[in-house]
């Protein structure tokens, strides 16, 4: 609850709103457009669904950090909430992806 | 604040997170949550991954806007996205004024976010009932692989009701029951037709090929558990359960604003001097937008 500098007034609110509406905005576009040179493929996939993710990744950010005011909490408390997520997600991401690409097929 | 002596300590009442007890548990909770909504999504990768050319591409299944004929690829989805983001805007607004202890600011937004949660169950029910009508129709082959009619040259798929009544139009494609041997004769008579894959490449089958598995197809309009005309029968499967349990969750998100807003008239926590339950809430809804933003994504983008 520090910082009440930052958390007093509408206008960041706002700003953030703005921030997720425009990648939300972009997100959307790309997906109806599909540019055939994002459709490289790169990692796996194609550069066009990195740029997804790492869209996604943003706004999530976003709303975690300020709405959810974690950004402003004790650095315990931010630990034991990103330290579970950073490690077992991106771990059962890739455990069942990599299998997905082993059973292809069957 | 001094630190605590070794007696202090031990003597109880520290809070080290700095964080009341209720809002700690809503973390918490939020945490096992999150993993769960990881193991829907990436068991929904897993599938598709193994399933690469008969697994629907998104775009070609949610198409539609109301009001608005003909396809609309990922529109409905981002006006959906819009609801939520902005009821999670409302509800960043009503903490806020929470913590200025302003109750009637509180009341106005937690209403504003309600009013969101609403209209974005609603277009979840309207979404599901055109999932579960069906659009274009599909043909599932005797091995159960799904595929869809389309003419060799464009590879532009054809809904069943342009095949065997030569007109398309929205109505005509949700509410028209074909029998299979109409559909069947239909794509005899027509030579330019093939069965093509729903799934990435759109991978499209021989005219011969084609007319030797339509012997032993069946026609099949919309989606349940079993059977769906989109594609893999796991994807109709997926999509009732991922946004099934998110939907759930909005709803329920609803109801806890609707008790903690009703809190707010009753002036409970102005006798409080603490807007500390609205917060909570807010976790909560926050979480479903954020949920929501990585379904929107790998449900409909990638």
């Amino acid at each position: 609850m520090s910082d009440s500098s930052a958390t007093t007034g509408t206008r960041w609110i706002w700003n953030i709103f703005w921030l997720l509406l425009v990648v939300t905005g972009v997100e959307v576009a790309l997906g109806i457009i599909k540019p055939t040179f994002l459709l490289f493929p790169l990692a796996g996939t194609s550069i066009l669904n990195l740029i997804f993710i790492g869209l996604t990744l943003l706004k999530a950010a976003y709303i975690v950090q300020y709405f959810m005011h974690l950004k402003y909490e004790t650095q315990s408390l931010r630990m034991a909430i990103y330290l579970p997520i950073l490690v077992l997600i991106p771990y059962l991401t890739f455990i069942l992806l990599y299998e997905g690409v082993e059973v292809y097929g069957y | 604040m001094a630190q605590p002596t070794a007696a202090e300590s031990w003597s109880g009442g520290n809070e080290p997170m700095k964080a009341e007890y209720g809002k700690l548990m809503m973390w918490f909770f939020l945490v096992s949550d999150a993993l769960t909504f990881t193991g829907f999504l990436t068991a929904y990768g897993f599938m598709r991954f193994g399933h690469e050319a008969t697994w629907p591409i998104a775009e070609d299944v949610f198409t539609h806007f109301p009001g608005i004929e003909g396809d609309q690829p990922l529109l409905y989805v981002a006006f959906m996205t819009f609801v939520l983001i902005m009821s999670s805007v409302t509800m960043v607004i009503a903490v806020n004024a929470g913590h200025q202890l302003k109750k009637t600011a509180v009341a106005w937004w937690m209403i504003a976010t309600i009013v969101g949660g609403f209209i974005f169950v609603g277009s979840q029910a309207w979404e599901w009932y055109h999932f579960i009508i069906g659009d274009k129709g599909g043909i599932e082959l005797a091995d159960g692989r799904v595929l869809k009619v389309a003419e060799a040259q464009t590879g532009e798929v054809l809904s069943l009701s342009q095949l065997v009544d030569g007109e398309a139009g929205h109505a005509s494609n949700h509410l028209e029951k074909f029998s299979t041997g109409e559909v069947k004769t239909a794509f005899e008579a027509n030579e330019g037709l093939v069965l093509q894959s729903p799934g990435k490449g759109h991978a499209q089958l021989t005219r011969t090929e084609s007319l030797r598995l339509m012997q032993n197809a069946q026609v099949v309009q919309g989606a349940n558990m079993k059977h769906n005309e989109y594609g893999q029968g796991q994807f109709a499967n997926f999509f009732f359960f991922i946004t099934g349990f998110h939907g759930f969750h909005v709803f329920s998100g609803v109801i806890f604003n609707i008790i903690i807003f009703y809190n707010v008239l009753l002036g409970t926590y102005e006798r409080r001097k603490s807007y500390l339950m609205v917060e909570k809430v807010g976790l909560y809804w926050h979480f479903v937008d954020l949920v929501w933003v990585f379904v929107f994504t790998f449900f409909y983008l990638v």
